[in-house]
């Protein structure tokens, strides 16, 4: 939420001079050009601005800043596959889950520290991503989305069946994180997630910015081509979905460790698709677009049953109301804004740029492109 | 012997309510290329409204009536309002779209109807046929939605092969350019199609129900059932869709009877990774060279 405050700072500044010209040090403010020197750059402002939201707010607002952390990794993971690599997934909530029960059943079984745990659950679910990616590799568009829907609704009936290993529907409880000395312990756990996600988001930004990155997307604008030129389609198939997968199962270890528990039920199509319309709506193929919908998924929920509330609606109506958001947001956006939140910054910011009669270096800068530009349709 | 057969009957029952929705499926693509996610979520609130009919004490055959009109309104209009901005982009575009669709109805249903679960009222006993000494897993209902699955295959293949309607659609499905240079109004067509396949949805749905319990999720799964159907049949081919829901239905009742029901939607995956790995164009469709 707040990454792209500190890398718009520029672009901010642009309504208060919007005519008159801008203080000449604004246009200097430039990120350094080596991408994993960039990537380092906006990670370390964003957490630490984050690090300034959590410390300021309540212990409540820390279980959400959490919550929104380890949301736009999962999003982030499925915006890189379809974003940069043109394949979709409505599998993405399976990989959470079986992330969580790879971290879940180290936590549980073992005396590992947290973070192993965690790479346990990024390293499963990735090799689950390779398994589901092989045949993926090979499926277009429709095909690909109704095996992965199939992933979806199949898997959580994994641990019911196989009871005695995953604890069946009570699910695994998951002690919660001890902070040091005096820390709030959901601080502790904003924290803890934060890091771990933004190192993950390092690791992809960089990833983005390499030899594979340009192979996803040239693969992604012309398989034939892509081919010609010597990149394995199918290998940058399966690895998008390792990366994707290994996102999710990074976003699942955390999940549990907030919730204190992983249970089957929590990973529904539901949230899935949920997930697709985070995406959508925070502009596919951005990772920076993944924090603004992880942000709107996390309060969504709750800007539902405050409305379901006054609406006199049944009880319990509220999950409804913001599934609904979701589905009417899937529509609307890909019918009328296609490029999701941050699109419509960029745009905005390369307008302001324009009226303010500066060339538009401007909009590349102050909305710190992380990944790519962005795609005009998912 | 006897469970083998009883999973037999079972899965031919099954497989012949998959292949009828695959057939929705494959109506879809045909006509727009596109594969309608929502389809599943427009059956179930078909399925809902007839429920609601039955429980305000209508007629049985008037509430299915009902449910199949209602079913061909949606389609026609989730194609006009919905889906015809996005079918001439990106690919992926209308599955975002169709899903949106599925969520969104799949939340209203759970407002309007609440989300707990809902008996379907069978107008035939399910109680199975005796036979000799054993009583089979095959009732009287499974008669009648075999009975009701076949005669609509039949009026399908009747509408598309003998009517000067069936020609305009197979028309604007295969060549929409010299359809639409010939008068056929192509775009009226393709909300009939999506229209028609809402029947055959609806008609799936009222037909299943009676053996699940309605929920505002209830056919999610019937959805990939037939989805997988329509994939083993290879999209393109009505009678491939038949054949793939025979198959679909008899490999799941196996999979539900002997390893536990379930691992079905597991079941489901495992044919679709199998069958696209092997053969990613289907069984029942000529291989088709790939555009660059």
């Amino acid at each position: 939420m707040a990454l792209p405050g500190t890398t718009g700072s520029a672009g901010t500044s642009g309504p208060a001079g919007a005519r008159g010209r801008m203080p000449a040090w604004v246009w200097k403010l430039r990120l350094p050009r080596q991408p994993m020197i960039r990537h380092l750059v906006l990670a370390v402002a964003g957490g630490a601005v984050l690090f300034g939201i959590t410390s300021a707010v309540g212990s409540y607002d820390d279980y959400q800043v959490a919550q929104i952390g380890f949301t736009a990794v999962a999003i982030a993971g499925l915006s890189l596959l379809t974003g940069a690599n043109g394949q979709i997934s409505l599998g993405q909530g399976a990989f959470i889950m079986v992330g969580a029960y790879g971290a879940g059943m180290v936590l549980v079984h073992t005396g590992l520290p947290v973070f192993v745990a965690l790479i346990v659950g990024v390293a499963v679910s990735a090799a689950a991503g390779v398994v589901i990616g092989l045949p993926a590799s090979r499926l277009r568009g429709p095909y690909l989305a109704g095996m992965t829907l199939a992933l979806a609704i199949g898997l959580p009936a994994l641990p019911l069946k196989y009871s005695s290993t995953f604890a069946g529907e009570q699910g695994l409880s998951i002690n919660p994180l001890q902070p040091p000395g005096t820390v709030d312990p959901q601080r502790w756990l904003a924290w803890y997630v934060l890091l771990a996600v933004l190192i993950m988001l390092v690791l992809m930004g960089n990833l983005m910015r390499s030899r594979f990155g340009r192979a996803f997307k040239a693969v992604r604008d012309d398989e034939v081509a892509a081919a010609l030129s010597g990149i394995s389609v199918m290998r940058t198939h399966v690895l998008a979905f390792a990366v994707s997968a290994g996102a999710a199962g990074l976003a699942g270890g955390l999940r549990g460790l907030a919730t204190g528990g992983v249970v089957p039920d929590a990973f529904s199509v539901a949230l899935s698709i949920s997930l697709l319309a985070g995406m959508v709506l925070g502009g596919t193929g951005s990772l920076l677009g993944a924090w603004w919908g992880a942000a709107i998924l996390v309060y969504a929920p709750q800007w539902a049953t405050s409305v379901a509330n006054s609406l006199h609606l049944r009880q319990g109506q509220g999950s409804n109301l913001a599934l609904l958001f979701y589905g009417v947001v899937l529509v609307v956006v890909v019918l009328l804004v296609p490029s999701g939140v941050q699109g419509a910054l960029r745009k905005l910011a390369g307008w302001l740029a324009q009226f303010a009669g500066q060339p538009s270096q401007l909009a590349g800068v102050s909305t710190g492109t992380v990944v790519h530009k962005g795609e005009e349709g998912p | 012997m006897q469970r083998f057969v009883d999973l037999t009957l079972n899965g031919v029952t099954y497989g012949m309510i998959y292949a009828v929705f695959a057939l929705a499926i494959v109506l879809i693509w045909r006509a727009t290329r596109i594969v309608n996610f929502a389809q599943g979520a427009q059956a179930m609130v078909t399925t809902y409204i007839a429920a609601t009919l039955v429980e305000h004490q209508a007629n049985y055959w008037l509430a299915v009536v009902v449910a199949l009109a209602s079913g061909l309104v949606i389609g026609g209009v989730i194609e006009r309002v919905i889906v015809r901005p996005v079918e001439k982009g990106p690919v992926l575009n209308p599955v975002i779209v169709t899903l949106g669709t599925l969520v969104a109805l799949e939340a209203l249903a759970g407002i309007i109807w609440g989300g707990g679960l809902r008996s379907f009222p069978a107008y035939f006993s399910q109680i199975g046929v005796v036979v000799g000494k054993h009583r089979l897993a095959f009732s009287h209902f499974d008669i009648y939605v075999l009975v009701a699955i076949v005669s609509v295959m039949v009026l399908l293949v009747l509408l598309f092969r003998f009517t000067p309607l069936g020609l305009r659609m197979r028309a604007s499905a295969f060549a929409p350019e010299v359809a639409r240079l010939l008068g056929v109004r192509v775009g009226r067509m393709l909300t009939l199609g999506w229209a028609l396949a809402g029947v055959v949805g609806a008609l799936a749905g009222v037909l299943v129900a009676p053996k699940l319990l309605l929920s505002p999720n209830f056919m999610d799964a019937v959805f990939i059932y037939g989805f997988t159907a329509a994939v083993i049949g290879g999209l393109d081919s009505p009678l491939g869709a038949v054949v793939g829901g025979l198959a679909t239905g008899l490999a799941l009742s196996y999979v539900g009877g002997y390893l536990g029901s379930t691992l079905e939607a597991l079941g489901a995956l495992a044919m679709l990774m199998v069958v696209l790995m092997l053969r990613p164009q289907g069984v029942f469709t000529r291989v088709t060279s790939r555009e660059v």
